[in-house]
């Protein structure tokens, strides 16, 4: 137990030096001799990768333990395409009318991350109810109902007066490039709360993570507790969409590297070695992207290149698996 | 019997498709027009109405003949790569022959369709036992992986703008001189129709084709050859249809049987049907403007796809 512990703290220790070593690279690189404005600029790009890292990894390992398996993130699911498709919504249909109230960023980012955790609560439940035998039918119509959803956005979107559909399009797709400052503050607030919250709830987890019976013998009110968390899940996913936008397999790629990487299912050691794991593969993509190869892609790109590959090899793999 | 009240719907849908515009053109003065609206009859009404009809029953004819070849009813050139293999094609034309013609873009086009719906055969065809909803996620998935090359590179060449306009499926600017490659398609469907027999052979499975003679190789071959040559047209010209063709065949073979020779035609009246409504629908919706046809199909579509596999996964 003890040499466990060890060989844990010192995966995780690997993965700390890690991440301060590529931040100080990050923010350092060639900087010609701007210092302050370089770090004002690469300051805030970073406090974005460790928010949306850490955001995504807590979202997707509790979402894997909530469902029991390795394939299914929110995003796969299709959320990012509705948390867009609930902002596009309610700019189409109140635009006009509470043109004063929903000018106010703040306002209209409470009401649709509230739409968010209501809607994506339901259509979770929905989707898992239908989906409980066939896996690949659940990620099929999760995948479907993203295409959906983005359609009608667009669809929305087009019949914008193009005035609106400017100041829309100014929120919707915020990018690394350019974070929007006004929503750091109260972003990165929610989000630390809403961390604390899983973290105190990671024992529960990994009973939950034992199976829905055994967790329910050994005391854990399962169904209340999937509620709590499924709204957890919803909010971070909404976070951090609101924040940089949509990136589909990012979750994947970190919850499946954490798990081969940490070979434990203790979900604080998950929790923080997912989050560091996060923030290092944005700030190392974002450095390689930028610095190295001097691209002008968004790694948004590169993330679903690589995430898309690993998907299916791992469908393949498992599939294979499955069938000796 | 059926035939005919469906093309009698189509010949209905196919005329009010030409009256509904900015120009008014009234169908009782169709033998009084003055020139304008001679003009607008001419060169753009007729030609989107005839590219309506042709796109709409060669896509849902390619998802058909796909289906038969994987044996599996989810398949349709957006499930299976070929769309975004056709897209990287166009992208490859546009980076290393600048000035070329719609006609180099298609062959392009065609190629890497074909080499990437081969690729996605291949891929499947390595899985152990086929599970009828995971051929097309592996699909949609090998899709966007090569859906993200595409738009790297677009980005990486500045042609974002450019491509974008291949996505999105669009009837607004058909007008002669420049749809006429879409005729190339008809030649195909017809080929589809004399092969159609061997197509539903090769849909019982390979042991059981190749038992009755079938050399099956050949006639995948060939069915992915026509699939490709027409998915790659249709995108030259229009642009990408979503899920058209995975939504018709399947509601045609729902009702009709899966003997090609007599749903062919069926499936075929019915995706121009399908996609004539669609665009009447974006073309009223804002008035006097109007929406990209491909988004009216990504809604309707999408919802129609997941019906029909909360239906199948039931059986």
């Amino acid at each position: 137990m003890n040499r466990l512990k060890t060989s844990l703290a010192f995966k995780l220790l690997v993965l700390v030096i890690a991440v301060i070593f590529f931040t100080w690279l990050f923010l350092t690189y060639q900087t010609y001799g701007n210092w302050e404005f370089a770090l004002k600029l690469r300051g805030k790009k970073w406090l974005a990768f460790v928010l949306v890292g850490i955001a995504t990894s807590f979202a997707t390992i509790t979402f894997q333990t909530i469902t029991h398996n390795h394939f299914l993130t929110p995003s796969i699911l299709g959320f990012d395409s509705l948390y867009i498709l609930i902002q596009t919504v309610l700019f189409f249909f109140m635009g006009h009318q509470l043109g004063g109230l929903l000018s106010n960023k703040l306002a209209l980012f409470s009401v649709n991350v509230l739409l968010m955790v209501a809607l994506s609560t339901g259509l979770f439940f929905f989707l898992l109810e239908k989906g409980r035998q066939n896996l690949y039918l659940l990620l099929m119509v999760g995948m479907i109902l993203g295409t959906f959803f983005s359609s009608f956005s667009t669809f929305l979107q087009v019949l914008l007066d193009p005035n609106e559909y400017d100041k829309l399009q100014g929120k919707l797709f915020a990018s690394f490039g350019n974070v929007d400052v006004s929503l750091l503050k109260i972003t990165s607030i929610l989000i630390v709360l809403v961390v604390l919250f899983l973290l105190r709830k990671a024992p529960e987890l990994d009973v939950l993570h034992l199976g829905k019976e055994k967790a329910l013998n050994l005391g854990v009110d399962v169904s209340r507790l999937q509620l709590q968390l499924l709204m957890a899940v919803s909010l971070l996913i909404a976070l951090s969409t609101a924040l940089v936008g949509p990136v589909t397999f990012l979750g994947f790629i970190v919850a499946n590297l954490t798990y081969q990487y940490m070979g434990t299912f203790r979900h604080t050691s998950l929790f923080v070695a997912g989050s560091l794991l996060g923030i290092l593969l944005l700030v190392v993509g974002q450095f390689f992207v930028e610095q190295v190869f001097h691209w002008n892609t968004t790694m948004s790109v590169v993330i679903e290149f690589i995430g898309g590959v690993y998907f299916v090899g791992k469908i393949l793999h498992e599939r294979k698996a499955e069938l000796g | 019997m059926k035939k005919w009240t469906l093309m009698l719907i189509l010949l209905v849908l196919a005329i009010s498709s030409l009256f509904i515009g900015v120009q008014s053109i009234e169908i009782r003065n169709i033998f009084q027009l003055d020139e304008t609206q001679k003009l607008v009859l001419w060169s753009t009404r007729i030609p989107r109405t005839i590219c309506l009809i042709i796109a709409g029953a060669t896509s849902s004819v390619c998802g058909l003949i796909m289906q038969h070849l994987t044996q599996n009813k989810f398949v349709s050139p957006t499930t299976a790569g070929t769309m975004d293999s056709a897209r990287l094609g166009i992208l490859v034309a546009m980076v290393f022959f600048p000035n070329n013609s719609m006609l180099v873009r298609s062959g392009v086009a065609f190629l890497f369709a074909f080499l990437g719906t081969m690729l996605f055969i291949q891929l499947i065809q390595r899985l152990p036992q086929k599970n009828q909803v995971m051929v097309p996620l592996i699909g949609l998935m090998f899709g966007n992986i090569i859906g993200s090359v595409v738009t790297f590179f677009a980005y990486q060449l500045q042609l974002v703008q450019n491509m974008s306009s291949w996505l999105q499926g669009n009837f607004a600017t058909i007008s002669r001189g420049g749809y006429e490659l879409i005729y190339l398609t008809v030649p195909l469907l017809i080929l589809a129709y004399f092969y159609a027999y061997h197509f539903t052979i090769a849909g019982m499975g390979r042991d059981m084709a190749t038992g009755i003679g079938l050399n099956y190789q050949w006639i995948q071959l060939f069915g992915l050859g026509i699939v490709s040559l027409a998915s790659s047209v249709i995108l030259v010209t229009i642009g990408g249809l979503p899920f058209l063709g995975v939504i018709i065949p399947n509601i045609i073979s729902l009702y009709y049987g899966d003997q090609m020779k007599q749903t062919l035609w069926l499936t075929a009246g019915a995706g121009s049907c399908f996609l004539i409504v669609c665009d009447i629908i974006s073309r009223l919706v804002v008035q006097p403007y109007e929406v990209p046809v491909s988004l009216v199909v990504g809604v309707i579509g999408s919802i129609i796809f997941i019906a029909l596999l909360l239906k199948g996964a039931k059986k």
